[in-house]
């Protein structure tokens, strides 16, 4: 289970970049393409297996408005779901 | 409204040292001399990335036999692409992947025929066993991410358990464990490959303990026998969805199997531009979206699935691309599925026919 206290990192051979054609924070990995959004390319770009969810969430509060730990839990899941982040 | 393609599989070339009879690759293999050369792949690839392309699969035939493969491949990741090496592993050493990694190389996927040497020598039609092996020790030294593929038949589906353990062995993040698919060598030798019902039924607990044991550590996929199922494999994400295939030639496709569907016009890199023949071409807009079904799929919940199965599928069993994929036991032609599978698995199966060198 993922909490305030899971560290996440970005899994080996994910890369993440930025793509013009679609406007986008993408992540690309073997089996495919993630599209993110502002928030999630944030978290993601959090995600150095130092830092913990709440760490993460505490850094958000201050450059998104609205940003609760409880959304970073979610994205980190979805992330996890995908296989672009490990969770310690 | 149609979407920007994401994946883009190059397959440089057919060449290849090996002679695998379930290789996917189509019976008329494209000759060196009508390879497209360095200049026309790298402007290839600019339109792709142009176009939407954000990942590249460098693919065959064997990629390691393109010269150039370096050039290639640095051109790719240049432009932003995530790239990602599909190979055989033979012709792979320490210093041509120090170089590739340097260039920019994201990911390998390593094929292996079987986890007993003599069989999978026997499979490859050469002696590779031990330099796959090899091949996957470099990658692993070069810290790379690696997905094992074995393709599954006949011949090897006895010893699934096996080939798990060699993925483990060699370090494998992925395993896909991949029926085969009936294209090109694989449909000619699909008397010999078809696994029986038996044989599916033992695989199919084994890799749910792996999947279980092996939870967290190295993901496996199986990719099921779409023979033996009542429905059929998606059509990919869909066609012309999300991925394009360029043959070595330059012809361009929805998917690397449809240039068995002879009624479409063929599209080539030397005529068009990747950006005409995705969004105005009749080939990429034939089978796009759900609009050119006819029953049963047009009245079935599972169109946004499996988009009507395989559309080569389907013009290869029915001669008619438009039908829905007779692997289906709701299409009209699914007794011919039935048919191959009755007539074909059989206590005396024929020869492989080893696929033929370029
Ligand atoms: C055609 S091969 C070309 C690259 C390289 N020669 C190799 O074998 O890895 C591309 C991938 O397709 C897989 N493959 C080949 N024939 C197949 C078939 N009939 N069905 C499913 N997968 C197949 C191979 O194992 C490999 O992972
Ligand atoms: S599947 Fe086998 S024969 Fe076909 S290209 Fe790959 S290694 Fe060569
Ligand atoms: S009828 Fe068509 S859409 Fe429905 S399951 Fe069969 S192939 Fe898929």
């Amino acid at each position: 289970m993922t909490s305030l206290d899971s560290v996440p990192r970005v899994r080996r051979g994910v890369r993440c970049t930025y793509d013009k054609t679609r406007d986008s924070d993408v992540v690309l990995f073997p089996e495919g393409v993630l599209l993110l959004n502002e928030t999630a390319a944030a978290v993601v770009s959090r995600c150095d297996g130092a830092a913990s969810i709440g760490d993460i969430a505490l850094a958000l509060a201050d450059e998104f408005e609205g940003v609760q730990p409880d959304d970073v839990i979610e994205v980190v899941d979805r992330l996890v779901a995908r296989r672009v982040v490990d969770v310690d | 409204m149609t979407e920007a393609p994401l994946g883009l599989l190059a397959e440089l070339t057919h060449r290849c040292p090996l002679h695998c009879p379930y290789c996917s690759n189509p019976i008329e293999l494209v000759q060196r001399a009508d390879e497209l050369d360095t200049a026309t792949w790298q402007r290839v690839f600019d339109e792709g990335r142009e176009l939407g392309v954000l990942q590249v699969h460098l693919s065959g035939g064997e990629p390691l036999a393109r010269p150039d493969l370096p050039q290639l491949l640095a051109h790719a990741s240049g432009l932003g692409c995530y790239t990602n090496l599909v190979t055989s592993g033979l012709g792979l050493t320490a210093e041509r992947l120090a170089d590739l990694v340097e260039r920019g190389l994201d990911h390998v996927q390593l094929s292996v025929q079987d986890s007993d040497p003599g069989n999978a020598n026997l499979i490859a039609g050469v002696k590779g066993y031990d330099r796959k092996l090899a091949a996957a020790a470099l990658i692993k030294d070069a810290e790379l991410p690696l997905t094992v593929n074995a393709v599954l038949h006949k011949a090897n589906l006895d010893n699934i358990g096996g080939i798990i353990e060699l993925a483990e062995r060699m370090g494998a993040d992925r395993l896909e464990l991949a029926n085969t698919q009936y294209y090109g060598w694989a449909l000619r030798n699909r008397a010999a490959l078809l696994p029986t019902r038996e044989q599916l039924a033992a695989a199919g607990p084994v890799v749910q303990q792996a999947k279980q044991r092996l939870d967290g550590r190295m993901e496996i996929v199986y990719v099921v026998a779409d023979y033996h199922e009542a429905n059929p494999k998606p059509c990919m994400y869909g066609w012309g969805a999300r991925q394009l295939t360029v043959a070595p030639n330059g012809d361009v496709l929805p998917c690397p199997a449809a240039s068995v569907i002879t009624t479409l016009p063929v599209q080539n890199v030397r005529r068009s531009s990747l950006a005409e023949i995705w969004y105005d071409s009749e080939t990429f807009n034939a089978y796009r979206g759900t609009e050119w079904m006819r029953e049963p799929c047009r009245s079935c919940p599972r169109k946004e699935i499996d988009f009507g199965g395989c559309r080569c599928q389907a013009f290869q069993l029915t001669g008619d691309a438009a039908a829905t994929d007779p692997v289906c036991t709701l299409s009209p032609d699914h007794g011919l599925v039935q048919d191959i599978l009755g007539a074909e698995i059989i206590p005396v199966r024929p020869e492989l026919a080893m696929r033929r060198s370029v």
